[in-house]
């Protein structure tokens, strides 16, 4: 039998029924895609970042087994393991962790508003003003235990946010008067703390090179509660901006034309960066590469070229835990260093990979 | 009915070649001639401060003396030629190879925050020396001088190859990110030997903040063809540095090697970047502000940028030096650590200031 006959009209209208049915069924299957993906990667970072963590809770001097980890943290270890868990170990995985997810996340703030896979808290500048305040704090005045040290830090850092704001207030905040600014400050903060590396005794000296290389070695239960506050404060501002930052990376137009005010999101998204890169760094000094490398390595992953915030903070626990880890354990001759040794270390790898792929671009 | 187009108007007829629109190229040389008269003026007096001034001021008359009659003995003409003259051209030779080194690198990466390290070459220095402290207990400054060389060559050796590698060969971003790559593997390195080394620390230290001081003038004779070689290559390089800043193939079809051209300009940039870290160690920063101020002065013809920077690094560096010299009379702040903290603020302004710098 033939076909039932139709309208032109009517044939017409299926037509573009059929058409539009196809174009959606295309379009649902790509968003299944890419959600699967999404989905995927990001269980893949959380299992390897959880599975990194319970081995650096397993390995060292006293080495004891995932059972007895597991188990005590329940609550229900015996002998020592609690004390060695709770009170050596914990604290520092946990201090690794909140680092981690802190340069991840400030990383990839700073990279897309800046849009510049060059610009990271390391090169504009906030590492080194937390590195200048914190040799003060050290070589300067002298002090080495309590808050002196992380304040000092966190005021310098956050002195050179604002003096950074204050330059590229007129102007905007993007392109290269941004990071230029930062670069000329960042010199001035090296300037300070070469001053007091060589008017210092060379203990002190090498006391203050240990804190400019990050390093987990200082993490007690203090330091690891106030960082813990702040975070819980910041990453919720991570998640308010991150739909203004999806629209900004539009282009100011659109995104002004969809509502938004690009300048002040700017300007919110930046700030937010800054206090994650400050908090991180007062807690466990300028921490090499995490920032720079957690957000590109996201996006790679996730590859649909979206934000990927969740995906970067937990690419940073990764980087600072595994790093932490071989830093500790895996070394050579019994040589145990400070972990921003280690994560420099991959600093110069992954740049190479970076440019041997081919796309320098953010996403 | 077609529109009716005006017959062509002798000012619309295409300008006789060489004179261009009614302002930029001559303006341009006009001001470059005219900076580059300033600048020596402010060379002359530059040099004439940091003879003269320091712990002990020395009256410009005697300073005349010391230099063309000299009376041993007299402790002003002492101080002037045995201390302050050598560290004057030092300033002046390690001033201009680091304003040129970092112009070359600013056109060669079409990148405004390059600078002369931005090859490894300071950080391959900085581990050589390491080396030669560590391992080889050498410490003195012409002691150092080779090695500083050395590391210099090898890295900017191994980051070109790396860099051409691939089939694109090399390109201005590979260049920066494989350098990046060798600066960060060598901070580890180094990183470790002076966490675990208080010795090397306590010597490296002084080192790396970069400074004119103590350095005999034997040091500046052994490096000094070294930086005139790449002082001339760098004034060749400006023309090729032009043809390059539009772009690789605007430059191939302007005629341009661009391989060649490439290498010519990191060639100069090793020759003199690896001289200026052995004279007066890794003070990067000169190398870049100053192209960003010849910028400003002159715009972006790469031959003018280049020159002016030459003028203008020493200025920077002896200025820098004399100032640490005067601020914590009777002692002294190193010249690489008050360079910062008078160029930082002039970045600052300039980018405040000027729309070009932010493209």
């Amino acid at each position: 039998m033939s076909a039932p006959v139709l309208s032109p009209a009517a044939a017409d209208r299926a037509e573009r029924e059929e058409r539009h049915e196809v174009a959606s069924r295309g379009l649902r299957a790509t968003r299944r895609r890419r959600l699967r993906r999404r989905s995927v990667v990001t269980v893949v970072l959380a299992v390897l970042a959880v599975v990194l963590s319970v081995t650096a809770l397993m390995l060292g001097d006293f080495k004891l087994s995932a059972a007895e980890v597991l188990r005590t943290l329940a609550g229900q270890g015996e002998g020592a393991a609690p004390f060695i868990v709770m009170e050596l170990r914990l604290p520092r995985l946990v201090l690794g962790v909140l680092i981690g997810t802190a340069f991840g996340l400030a990383g990839a703030l700073f990279q897309s508003v800046l849009r510049n896979p060059l610009a990271s808290p390391d090169v504009i500048g906030i590492s080194q003003g937390a590195s200048a305040g914190a040799v003060v704090a050290l070589l300067a005045v002298g002090a080495t235990s309590g808050f002196v040290v992380p304040l000092s830090a966190l005021a310098g850092g956050s002195a050179v946010g604002l003096l950074l704001y204050a330059v590229a207030w007129r102007g905007g905040m993007t392109g290269h008067r941004f990071v230029l600014a930062g670069i000329g400050v960042a010199y001035v903060c090296t300037s300070i703390i070469g001053y007091l590396l060589t008017r210092s005794d060379v203990k002190e000296a090498q006391l203050a090179l240990l804190w400019m290389t990050g390093s987990l070695g200082q993490a007690d239960w203090s330091l690891v509660r106030t960082l813990a506050i702040a975070m819980v404060l910041l990453v919720p501002l991570v998640a308010v901006v991150a739909r203004g930052l999806s629209l900004l990376l539009l282009g100011d137009e659109q995104a002004g034309s969809l509502g938004l005010r690009p300048e002040v999101t700017r300007a919110a998204v930046v700030a937010l960066g800054v206090a994650l890169a400050c908090v991180a760094t007062a807690s466990a000094g300028p921490v090499a590469f995490v920032a720079f490398t957690a957000a590109p390595v996201a996006r790679r992953l996730l590859a649909d070229g979206s934000l990927a915030l969740v995906q970067a903070a937990l690419v940073g626990v990764v980087l600072v835990v595994g790093a932490d880890i071989v830093a500790q354990h895996l070394l050579p001759a019994d040589l145990t260093v400070p972990v921003g040794v280690v994560t420099g270390a991959i600093g110069g790898p992954y740049l190479i990979w970076l440019m041997a792929s081919g796309r320098t671009r953010t996403a | 009915m077609s529109a009716v187009l005006d017959p062509p108007t002798p000012s619309a007829a295409p300008a006789p070649p060489g004179s261009g629109p009614a302002e930029p190229r001559t303006t341009g040389a006009t001001r470059g001639l005219l900076a580059v008269v300033l600048l020596l003026v402010g060379l002359a007096l530059v040099s004439l401060a940091s003879l003269a001034w320091g712990a002990r001021d020395v009256a410009p008359s005697a300073v005349w003396d010391a230099l063309l009659a000299p009376v041993p003995g007299d402790n002003d003409h002492l101080v002037v030629r045995d201390l302050r003259v050598p560290r004057t051209l030092i300033g002046l030779v390690g001033g201009a190879a680091l304003g040129a080194a970092g112009a070359l690198m600013q056109g060669v990466t079409r990148n405004p925050i390059a600078d002369p390290g931005l090859l490894g070459i300071n950080s391959g220095a900085s581990l050589a020396v390491i080396v030669a402290i560590a391992g080889l207990g050498v410490s003195s400054t012409s002691g150092y001088l080779w090695f500083a060389f050395a590391g210099a060559a090898v890295a900017a050796v191994v980051v070109y190859g790396a860099a051409s590698l691939g089939w694109e060969g090399v390109t201005p971003v590979k260049l920066a990110l494989v350098g990046a790559a060798l600066t960060a593997t060598c901070t580890s390195v180094i990183t470790v030997v002076l966490l675990t080394d208080t010795r090397t620390l306590g010597e490296y230290r002084f080192w790396q903040v970069g400074s004119l001081a103590n350095r005999p003038l034997d040091v500046l004779t052994t490096v000094l063809p070294f930086v005139l070689v790449g002082l001339a290559l760098a004034l060749a390089a400006g023309r090729v540095l032009n043809a390059l800043a539009l772009g690789d193939d605007v430059a191939r079809g302007l005629g341009q090697d661009v391989v060649r051209g490439r290498l010519l300009v990191v060639t100069a940039v090793v020759l003199l970047c690896g001289s200026a870290v052995s004279l007066v160690g890794p003070i990067a920063f000169v190398g870049l502000v100053v192209p960003h101020v010849a910028r400003s002065i002159v715009g972006p013809d790469y031959r003018w940028i280049v020159l002016l920077s030459m003028l203008l690094g020493p200025v920077l560096l002896l200025a820098a030096d004399v100032v640490g010299r005067l601020v914590v009379r009777p002692s002294e702040l190193e010249a690489g650590l008050v360079v910062a903290v008078i160029g930082a603020p002039v970045l600052i302004g300039l980018v405040r200031r000027s729309r070009a710098v932010a493209a």
